[in-house]
């Protein structure tokens, strides 16, 4: 859980990192606001983070908590880029506002993005969030951006020599 | 109930009568914006070729974020942003020598309309809210399926209005009156902005620039400005392209309406690592003697030919203080010739400062003066978040860049009026 209000996108993929390995770029996710936090996600967690979680630089945030291992964020509210970004990037993201009440550190969590609700597994209680259209959520299906920009012949899938 | 400026350009750019706060469009874009951190060769960024465009004449690609390329993987950014330019048959490169940040590029060749709609992958794109153009960054993936494809999404929002009154007093400039705003209204996430009233009348081109850039960081979404008589003129010395201005219904629903009186704006300072909530008048720092390190004048909101004239105004016949090193970058190089020929390039270069060629450079935290672990930098470029400029160790307030050229020489956080000879007749 990340419940701070406000985080930004320097912090969560601080400039420092952009040219470094992934598993080096890895250490420095978050690491300004919680030193150690990003060795300890594994794989299948879901994030729950607080109010406008991702503001500022439109740079693609969301792929270095993708790398660690997420596979959903689910937030008080998102930034505008951020949320942009992790729908472009594939990631499912839910703006859940109250999941910071609902939600404790370790607990088990499914999210259904279709259904845009949070189930406490641990508490066996459910929260609704504010659902994704159906056009962005298909976005996610697909893979992302990218992927169906390849699909349409729009972009190689090689790099010119 | 009526439109509001942003919603009337997301309507009229995809063919709905009308588009109301929390609506999703898919639009088309008149202008596209990219830079060079579209073409990094990662997974993340443009990780292979793009084959085709639905509108070249549409797409600009401009160098701004690392030039000339510091590291090797910003040089093969800049190889791969010629190639695609060239290849595709884009409206325009603005190449190394010819470049600017961005949003200074798009104002000095009206790359935005009054009325159009443009997109680029940077938050800063507000800029162009400046031209009466509808702005705001997407991200970078977005930015090319946009070129790709000739189209994105948005989500509309309702507006804030804000009415300017009055006059700005001297000594005060447009970042303090950004820096009054967001210390009386604070964030505006979620919300577009729109800046009207008699007070906006007396702001020039470059200071409604600062304005709209940094409204970036009141989390506004679009940030708008009507096309009045400064504009007009402004364009009218730039461009022969037509264009129909957008301006709201007479009914427009806003979210809030704030009346802001310009005379109450004094010099002011964000303290380190957030802006919102975290603004404090510049006399209650004035006796506190917080040394500096590093004073920095630059980036897309404060590079302007009005920050270098303010900067050259407070360091003429005075010494940047031992210990301490003030950069400036112009934001574009159109504003560096333009200096130079003003005479601000020498003035600053004796008085110490380092003048460096236009890019983001700094503000960044890319190259150009990175801050070290530890260290206090002053600056007046658009963000103080921890770790923005270099080390996340070190501790950066912002202000205008009057205020930074001041520090330069004290030392410490200080305003013109407290550098000995300035302000004297």
């Amino acid at each position: 859980m990340i419940p701070d209000d406000a985080v930004n996108t320097d912090a969560i993929m601080p400039r420092a990192g952009f040219s470094l390995p992934r598993e080096q770029q890895r250490k420095l996710v978050l690491a300004s606001l919680r030193p150690g936090w990003s060795e300890q996600v594994q794989e299948g967690d879901v994030l729950v983070a607080g109010n406008s979680f991702g503001i500022g630089s439109s740079r693609p945030a969301v792929t270095v908590l993708q790398a660690l291992g997420l596979r959903a964020i689910v937030a008080e509210s998102f930034g505008e880029v951020f949320l942009r970004n992790s729908v472009s990037y594939a990631m499912p993201v839910l703006e859940c506002p109250g999941v910071l009440a609902t939600v404790d550190e370790g607990e088990m969590v499914e999210v259904d993005m279709g259904a845009a609700t949070v189930r406490n597994l641990t508490r066996g209680c459910e929260l609704s969030g504010q659902p994704l259209p159906e056009m962005l959520i298909d976005v996610i299906k697909r893979g992302g951006l990218y992927a169906m920009l390849r699909e349409q012949g729009y972009m190689a899938s090689v790099v010119r020599a | 109930m009526g439109s509001t400026m942003a919603n009337k350009v997301l309507a009229s750019h995809a063919g709905l009568a009308k588009v109301s706060p929390g609506d999703i469009v898919v639009t088309e874009v008149d202008s596209v914006v990219m830079s060079d951190t579209a073409f990094y060769l990662a997974a993340d960024r443009l990780p292979s070729d793009i084959e085709k465009v639905a509108h070249p004449e549409r797409v600009s690609i401009l160098l701004d974020h690392g030039v000339p390329a510091p590291a090797i993987d910003t040089a093969h950014s800049h190889k791969r942003a010629r190639e695609h330019a060239k290849r595709l048959g884009l409206r325009l490169l603005a190449d190394v020598g010819r470049h600017g940040i961005e949003h200074q590029v798009v104002l000095e060749r009206a790359l935005g309309l009054p009325g159009q709609l443009l997109a680029c992958n940077d938050t800063h794109t507000t800029g162009a809210g400046v031209l009466n153009c509808a702005a705001r960054g997407i991200g970078l993936a977005d930015v090319v399926y946009l070129a790709c494809t000739g189209k994105t999404w948005y989500r509309a929002s309702p507006a804030i209005k804000f009415v300017l009154q009055g006059r700005l007093p001297s000594g005060t400039s447009a970042k303090d009156l950004f820096l009054h705003l967001s210390r009386r209204f604070g964030s505006q996430q979620g919300h577009d902005v729109e800046y009207h009233g008699p007070g906006l009348s007396t702001l020039g081109i470059d200071e409604r620039s600062t304005l709209a850039i940094m409204s970036t960081e009141l989390d506004a979404n679009f940030v708008m400005m009507p096309a009045d008589e400064v504009l007009l003129d402004y364009l009218a010395g730039i461009t022969g392209e037509p264009f129909t201005p957008v301006e709201p219904d007479p009914d427009a629903e806003y979210a809030a309406v704030y009346e802001v009186e310009l005379g109450e704006v004094q010099p002011f300072v964000a303290l380190p690592h957030r802006i919102n909530g975290n603004v404090v008048p510049l006399h209650e720092l004035e006796g506190q003697h917080v040394a500096v390190d590093q004073c920095f004048i630059g980036s897309c909101s404060n590079g302007k030919l009005s920050d270098l004239r303010d900067a050259a105004a407070v360091l003429a016949g005075q010494r940047v203080a031992d210990g301490v090193r003030l950069l400036v970058t112009p934001a574009s190089q159109a504003i560096y010739l333009e200096a130079l020929r003003a005479g601000y390039i020498e003035t600053l270069t004796e008085a110490g400062a380092v003048v460096t060629p236009a890019t983001c450079g700094a503000c960044a935290g890319g190259h150009s003066g990175v801050v070290g672990p530890g260290e206090v930098c002053i600056t007046s470029s658009t963000r103080n978040f921890k770790g923005r400029m270099g080390s996340a160790e070190a501790e950066i307030y912002m202000a205008s860049s009057a205020v930074v050229a001041a520090s330069a020489v004290l030392g410490h956080i200080g305003g013109p009026l407290a550098v000995a000879g300035v302000g004297v007749a």
